[in-house]
């Protein structure tokens, strides 16, 4: 049994401790929204907030994040993360969409550390984030409109 | 994809009478808006619904929403959207009640119009539907001005719809839901009529994405892989390493004591699949197996030898594919001659979210969750598999996680590995079919790898007067049901398109094309044969303008606007002519030098569109090229979403940009080197230019957006290292040559 605290809420999970975070997330507890794109750590599909940090969540056994403050799509939330649902909205930044998740909690992480990022601090925090439909230029695009709308 | 099937159409029946709203039905109480189709003979081939079947396009509930059917695929490229756009425009709705779900499987309903089966590809869906959901939209605006004209003893012709709101002069007004039951008591108009673009409101202007919103908030039962029923199992097949390599022993013993594994199952033909309660158990448990793989028949050629075969062959004649006046003795007498083989990798698709599927087979019936974007031929493959009747296959179509092909296979091999999986278990249990990003990048169905060999003369003026042009490449249709259709005289359609149709104009152009048998299952690949015949025609182009010494626009202007005779050829250069002068324009082209930055411009039809694209490059001190800035100007008729159209090419230039910078996949004795994105690379962000877009203005029919940004962008970026060099880069991926 683990205990873990997801979007604010407590979870007693009945698990292998070692079972990577993403796999508890999706299947036992049926939260879809971080998605499996590779399982090592080379696709940032999978990212999640750990204590407001973005990481892989196929990289990190459940038992690891125990007495963490985890943080998914789903519950996402805060000045940051409405700013850049919002932008990502505007800007139609999704076209398949399944990296999205992933883009946007990555992005979310960045703003809160760096209110404006230049196109290098963009290119650098969300290297790791894969987009096969290459939609790179709207997510550069609405990393910047959103932090104008912080600003504002 | 496979547009090249168009030629379907003629042997598949066609509808025979078309019309909307000869009937209309009642559901939950509101209207359903479709046609009647006549459709002797494909209805009963495919195992699908009865002639005359009533086709529902649009539903309206009592609460206004709008639910269209779309009866494709929406991977990413915006289908969905776009048919709700289609749909609102004639309705005259407001885009906030507009919904879209996707169609059920059944071919004689919801067939894509340009290959006569349910499928999606080839970038037609708004091609194909445009007319269609138009006329379903402009039937159910009728009605439902019908019923407000009864209910308020008005003329009809005295009632306005905008913005989902009908109204009349009195100040009478309601909503689509007030009138959605009574509208489906009348009978339908027989013929309506559809506005003229000077009054579009949506079409070529704009309309939110539908999709867009869920996919920022993570929504569940978006796509395959979320899918979740009760008592569900997890399947991982461990396929082998070789393609056409079989089972000859296997070790389960330590798969079978991973804590969730349920069973371990040889799969005859496909490998061995563990089945478990959950996807992690799965994953470990096939990591643990340990299996033996007779290899006798399999592919074991390394890809090394197989380009090695390809180039001798290049070296050879072939099956002529075209032949305009004497090219060997054009380039005989020609003044300058330029010569270049090219080679190009297999590739995978490496779509985000990999191939899945979910299947429950309850008796003689069988249901299906996954992105399907081939519907009629996954059906009926579903049905041979588990023995059933294919209308007892119900298939329900998620969104897919992109696709770029990928997820249409003539032989289905997805279906019939979890159809196999869930008759030998038995038990009727729904079961999930996961691919692991592993499993995706060596599951084979590759863009073929080629060699293409060009020599192309010129005259003393420093005009194209011959080009020889032999292809080496494995078909994509032979061995499959399409052969029939695709390929004649042992040309595959879809290995020349491209070079067939190349329109500029050069007296004497032969064209011949090696198809050499190869074991690895190939596949199309976004834009199909052209993302080869389209890097060596324009890059070859780029070639010839150095040896006449003429800058490379307007070489490229000088061979499109010769009067060819050939009407077709014409129209196509007056296009292409269009979108290059656009992107000159955009990206102020004053040659292929730039400062310390290099350029080079390209231009290509594919499905009927036009894409001229520039790429901007600067040389990094290590001699790798790092790709700056990319214009793009498109020419695709109507854009009935001209963002979304942006959207694509912005898309289809990453995604050609990955191929032709990094992407491949290389067979060492036959066996997949690349594993997973660590080995097979992708684009990232820091990798992407700074691209920019302009849709040109159109009223010819609208084409494809999906595909057609991908194949200019290789050539354009080898054009600018030509410039920068002096040497085309003509083997692919550049990071093989230390160029990228
Ligand atoms: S799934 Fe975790 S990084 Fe790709
Ligand atoms: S939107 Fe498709 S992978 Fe990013």
């Amino acid at each position: 049994m683990i205990r873990l605290n997801i979007n604010g809420q407590d979870r007693e999970i009945d698990v292998d401790p070692e079972t990577p975070l993403l796999w508890v997330l999706r299947d036992e507890l049926g939260m879809t929204g971080t998605k499996y794109g590779c399982g090592i750590a080379a696709c940032g599909a999978c990212t999640i907030h750990l204590d407001g940090m973005a990481v892989r969540s196929c990289q990190t056994m459940a038992s690891d994040a125990e007495g963490m403050a985890i943080v998914t799509i789903e519950g996402v939330d805060g000045k940051a993360a409405k700013a850049v649902q919002a932008a990502w909205r505007e800007l139609e930044v999704p076209q398949c969409g399944y990296c999205q998740s992933g883009q946007i909690l990555a992005a979310t992480a960045l703003l809160a550390e760096t209110p404006k990022p230049s196109d290098e601090d963009i290119d650098m925090a969300m290297s790791g984030n894969v987009c096969r439909c290459a939609t790179y230029t709207r997510i550069r695009a609405a990393i910047h409109r959103a932090a104008e709308t912080m600003e504002g | 994809m496979f547009h090249v099937m168009k030629r379907m159409q003629d042997a598949a029946a066609r509808p025979t009478r078309r019309n909307f709203l000869k009937m209309s039905a009642v559901a939950a109480g509101g209207l359903v808006v479709g046609s009647r189709l006549a459709v002797p003979g494909i209805a009963q081939a495919n195992g699908a619904s009865t002639e005359d079947a009533f086709t529902p396009f649009i539903r309206i509930s009592p609460e206004g929403i709008v639910t269209v059917l779309n009866k494709h695929l929406d991977m990413g490229q915006g289908n969905a959207t776009g048919l709700a756009t289609l749909v609102a425009e004639e309705l005259d709705a407001a885009p906030e009640q507009m919904r879209a779900e996707f169609a059920p499987a059944d071919t004689g309903r919801y067939k894509n119009l340009a290959f006569g089966m349910q499928g999606t590809g080839g970038s037609t869906a708004i091609a194909n539907s445009f007319e269609q959901y138009r006329k379903a939209g402009a039937t159910a605006r009728a009605m439902l001005v019908a019923a407000a004209a009864k209910a308020w003893g008005v003329p009809a012709a005295e009632i306005t719809v905008s913005g989902g709101t009908i109204s009349h002069g009195s100040g009478k007004s309601g909503t689509f839901g007030e009138f959605a039951e009574a509208a489906a008591k009348l009978e339908a108009p027989a013929e309506v009529t559809l506005k003229s673009p000077d009054q579009w409101v949506y079409i070529g202007k704009s309309f939110p994405r539908l999709d867009v919103p869920n996919k920022t908030v993570g929504a569940p039962n978006t796509y395959g892989m979320d899918v979740q029923r009760d008592d569900m199992l997890v399947a991982v097949l461990t396929r082998p390493l070789a393609f056409g390599a079989k089972v000859a022993s296997f070790d389960a013993s330590a798969a079978r004591a991973v804590k969730g594994v349920v069973d371990v199952i040889e799969v005859p033909g496909h490998g061995v699949a563990v089945l478990a309660t959950s996807t992690w158990p799965a994953i470990k448990a096939s990591e643990a197996l340990e299996i033996e793989w007779d290899e006798t028949g399999a592919e074991t050629r390394s890809s090394d030898a197989l380009f090695a075969e390809f180039r001798e062959l290049a070296e050879t004649a072939g099956p002529v594919f075209r032949d305009d006046g004497d090219a060997e003795a054009a380039i005989a007498g020609a003044a300058t001659v330029v010569e270049q083989v090219f080679e190009f990798p297999y590739l995978a698709h490496g779509m985000m979210e990999p191939m899945v599927l979910t299947i429950h087979v309850e008796g003689e019936r069988a249901s299906l969750w996954y992105p399907s974007q081939f519907q009629t031929v996954d059906q009926q493959t579903a049905a041979a598999v588990l023995g059933i009747a294919p209308e007892n296959v119900t298939i329900h179509t998620l969104y897919g996680g992109g696709s770029f092909g990928r997820r249409t296979t003539p032989d289905a091999r997805h279906i019939v590995e979890a159809a196999t999986i869930a008759k030998l278990w038995g038990k009727s249990q729904p079961i999930k079919l996961v691919y692991t990003r592993e499993d995706d990048t060596r599951a084979g169905y590759y863009r073929p790898m080629g060699v293409h060999k060009v020599r192309a003369g010129l005259d003393a003026d420093g005009n194209l007067v011959g080009w020889h042009h032999r292809i080496v490449q494995q078909s994509l249709m032979s061995g499959t049901f399409f052969e029939q259709y695709m390929v004649h005289d042992g040309i595959d359609e879809t290995s020349v398109e491209g070079v067939k149709d190349a329109s500029y104009a050069i007296p004497a152009f032969h064209a011949e094309l090696h198809s050499p048998k190869v074991g690895v299952p190939v596949l199309w690949w976004r834009s199909v044969g052209h993302t080869q015949t389209g890097y060596v025609v324009e890059a070859m182009m780029d070639k010839a303008a150095r040896a006449a010494g003429v800058d490379p626009l307007e070489f490229r202007r000088r061979h499109l606007s010769q009067p060819s005779g050939i009407a077709e050829r014409d129209k196509d250069n007056a296009r292409k002519l269009g979108v290059l002068e656009k992107v000159a324009e955009m990206s102020g082209w004053a040659g292929p030098e730039n400062g310390d930055r290099f350029r080079g411009i390209a231009v290509h039809k594919s499905f009927n569109t036009y894409v001229a694209e520039v790429a901007e490059v600067s040389r990094r001190d290590d001699g790798t090229f790092r790709i700056e800035n990319v214009w793009c100007a498109v020419d695709c008729g109507v854009a009935v979403n001209p963002d979304n159209v942006k959207a694509q090419m912005e898309g289809g230039i990453g995604y050609g940009l990955a191929a032709v910078l990094f992407s491949e996949i290389t067979l060492t004795d036959g066996h997949v080197d690349q594993v997973n994105f660590d080995s097979y690379r992708p684009m990232r962000i820091e990798d992407m230019p700074h691209v920019e877009v302009e849709v040109l203005a159109s009223a010819e029919a609208p084409s494809g957006a999906g595909e057609p940004g991908t194949p200019p962008i290789g050539p354009a970026v080898a054009n600018a290292i030509l410039a920068a060099t002096g040497e085309l880069p003509a083997v692919l991926p550049l990071t093989k040559t230390g160029l990228a």
